[in-house]
């Protein structure tokens, strides 16, 4: 009989995130198609009384806490002691869990310890032949498997944004607490901030409509045969400002810098989609001046819908990869956009 | 306070990025077709904590790298004679698979044990470094099992900067949500840090750097552990490329401004 156990970590201010509800939603659906199996809950933070009560409503049987001033750190060493504690407390055989970067960090050292697997960017859970089963991509986005495993605890953290979030309701939930002592070996790092860039900088929007996905074009020269990166970066943070986008850009736009080519300055490392990049889940989104074949275009393989404007009609980027590929010059549609997104 | 560094960096071997792949299967499990013949490169992501390592080994005075990579021994020496003309680093290598159909939790197991037999290991002064994610199997969960392995508890995932402080302690900023930093310090050696992009362009090639390196590369390929991967618990069910082609529209004839009005109408719907 299986022990299903949703792990979650509260935010700072004491509530589950969006991506712990989607990874109950996966623990539910385990719960629910594996027979006799059972559900049960741990919540790490400073306190998580409120964040129990949030989800009271779900069908688990028990709620298992770790708390105090020392699990508001995403510190791996503090992180795992707790999530080790929680999981040999419910003697859970599964282990659900938000792939955030908190987890995502400490998890997999927990499944090491309790001589258990780890499955990390799981996109869907399942039961096969009575087995639970999960589905997860392999090589950068570009095969997609499932598989199983018998060995437990078995480890599945699930990645934002693929799962619909669980809608049980609140309620008041008895929490067992789990007493932890942390010796002195797992403060030996202190978290002390965060660093942001400025919110008007700030151009990685996880949870925006549409992904804006900015590719080398815009600083190569155009038609008239010079560069036009001022304009570029002018018609660009215009559009962000406008429609509260999350912008994307291809690698090799982000490297420009590296070899002393022009470059838009807002672009990092962090906006990078793709094969060394990331692959953000957005409803919409929307390429511009972006080229390249399969490699690249992982990046956007978890986009709804895909447009894509191009000067080169046979853009492996776009062609059988976007919804609609309309043949523009992308400075000059993006001008017209502005226009009349400006105009309201 | 300057301490010198023992950095140990792992790095796997993936397939070219820019090449096609395609599952297959195989006796042993999936596989990628013609996986043999496919080009390799040291995995992106390890190859930018290998290359802050050398630079943090150039800063700290009486450091040292070495670079622990699992992979066929052919395809080791294949990648290790472009890799050895970039940076200073003496190669641990370990004989086995390198795809992204093996267990995470064995390929950590044999990293650990291979880490354990390098001669002099310092604790006090050790950094075990790698990618935060790889290129195949893309499961960011092998570093840390490592780290657990070589019973460090100061880890770090998705690194983009280290700074070694002058009393010995290290900054460390790693990526979290929303394109975003958390800001760590921790005192001192042992850690592990899983990096991300850092902050380093790929150093230019040094042939000296590489006749040196490689006097000592082919000895350690030829006395390469062999290691075998079982896979012990593991079932594929399927293993698929995705249905990747949409029948796009291809919109050629259309004036910006019809264009434009569009894409708004969209956006807004």
């Amino acid at each position: 009989m299986e022990t299903v156990l949703l792990i979650a970590h509260t935010e700072a201010d004491g509530v589950l995130a969006r991506s712990a509800r989607e990874a109950l939603h996966a623990a539910r659906m385990l719960n629910k198609t594996l027979a006799g199996s059972n559900l049960v809950v741990g919540l790490v933070g400073e306190n998580v009384q409120a964040a129990a009560d949030s989800i009271a409503a779900c069908p688990a049987t028990r709620y298992f806490g770790v708390t105090g001033a020392e699990f508001t750190q995403a510190r791996y060493a503090t992180d795992a002691t707790a999530a080790e504690a929680i999981c040999r407390a419910a003697q859970a055989t599964i282990i659900v869990a938000p792939a955030t970067s908190r987890w995502n960090r400490v998890l997999p050292g927990v499944a090491q310890r309790l001589g258990g697997r780890v499955d990390t960017h799981v996109t869907d859970v399942a039961e096969v032949g009575g087995q639970p089963a999960i589905n997860r991509w392999y090589y950068r986005q570009r095969m997609e498997a499932t598989i199983s495993r018998t060995q437990r605890p078995w480890f599945m953290l699930i990645d934002p944004g693929s799962q619909p979030a669980c809608e049980c309701g609140a309620g008041t939930a008895s929490v067992e607490m789990v007493t932890v002592s942390l010796p002195e070996a797992c403060k030996r790092t202190t978290v002390v901030g965060v660093r942001e860039p400025k919110a008007d900088a700030q151009t990685i929007r996880p949870d925006a409509q549409l992904l804006f996905v900015t590719g080398a074009g815009w600083t190569k020269k155009q038609a008239d045969g010079h560069t036009h990166v001022p304009e570029a970066e002018k018609i660009i943070l215009e559009f962000l400002k406008h429609t509260r986008a999350s912008l994307g850009s291809s690698k090799s736009l982000v490297d420009l810098g590296g070899e002393g080519q022009a470059v838009l300055p807002f672009l990092s490392h962090l906006n990078q989609i793709g094969q060394t990049g990331s692959t953000p889940r957005h409803p919409k989104g929307l390429s511009t001046c972006c080229h390249g074949e399969e490699p690249h275009t992982v990046g956007w393989r978890f986009i709804a819908e895909r447009r894509a404007i191009s000067l080169d009609p046979n853009c492996g980027w776009a062609r059988g990869k976007a919804d609609v590929l309309y043949v523009a010059d992308a400075f000059k549609v993006m001008a017209k956009v502005n226009e009349l997104l400006t105009k309201g | 306070m300057s301490t010198a560094y023992q950095i140990v960096v792992c790095a796997g071997i993936v397939p070219d990025p820019l090449q096609t792949l395609e599952p297959v299967a195989s006796p042993t499990g999936p596989a990628l077709k013609n996986e043999m013949m496919l080009p390799a490169v040291l995995d992106p992501w390890a190859s930018h904590a290998l290359y802050e390592a050398a630079n943090l080994a150039k800063n700290a005075p009486g450091s040292k790298v070495w670079l622990v990579s699992l992979g066929p021994k052919a395809k080791l020496q294949q990648v290790m004679m472009t890799v050895a003309q970039r940076v200073p680093f003496e190669l641990v290598a370990l004989d086995g698979p390198a795809s992204g159909f093996t267990e995470a939790a064995e390929v950590a197991a044999a990293l650990a044990e291979v880490i354990q037999t390098i001669p002099g290991l310092d604790r006090s002064r050790l950094l075990v470094f790698g990618g935060w994610e790889s290129a195949s199997r893309g499961a960011g969960a092998t570093m840390q099992m490592v780290g657990e392995r070589l019973g460090i508890v100061d880890q770090f995932q998705g690194v983009d900067e280290l700074k070694v402080n002058p009393d010995g302690s290290l900054d460390i900023l790693e990526r979290i949500e929303g394109g975003k930093h958390q800001v760590s310090k921790c005192v001192g050696p042992p850690a592990l840090l899983g990096w991300a992009t850092g902050n380093l362009p790929e150093p230019k090639n040094n042939p000296q750097v590489g006749m040196t390196n490689m006097r000592a590369v082919m000895p350690a390929l030829q006395k390469a552990k062999a290691v075998k991967l079982a896979g012990e618990g593991l079932t594929f069910a399927s293993v698929t490329l995705p249905k990747q082609m949409r029948e796009t529209k291809v919109v050629k004839d259309k004036l910006p401004d019809e264009i434009a009005a569009e894409i708004v109408e969209w956006i807004k719907k």
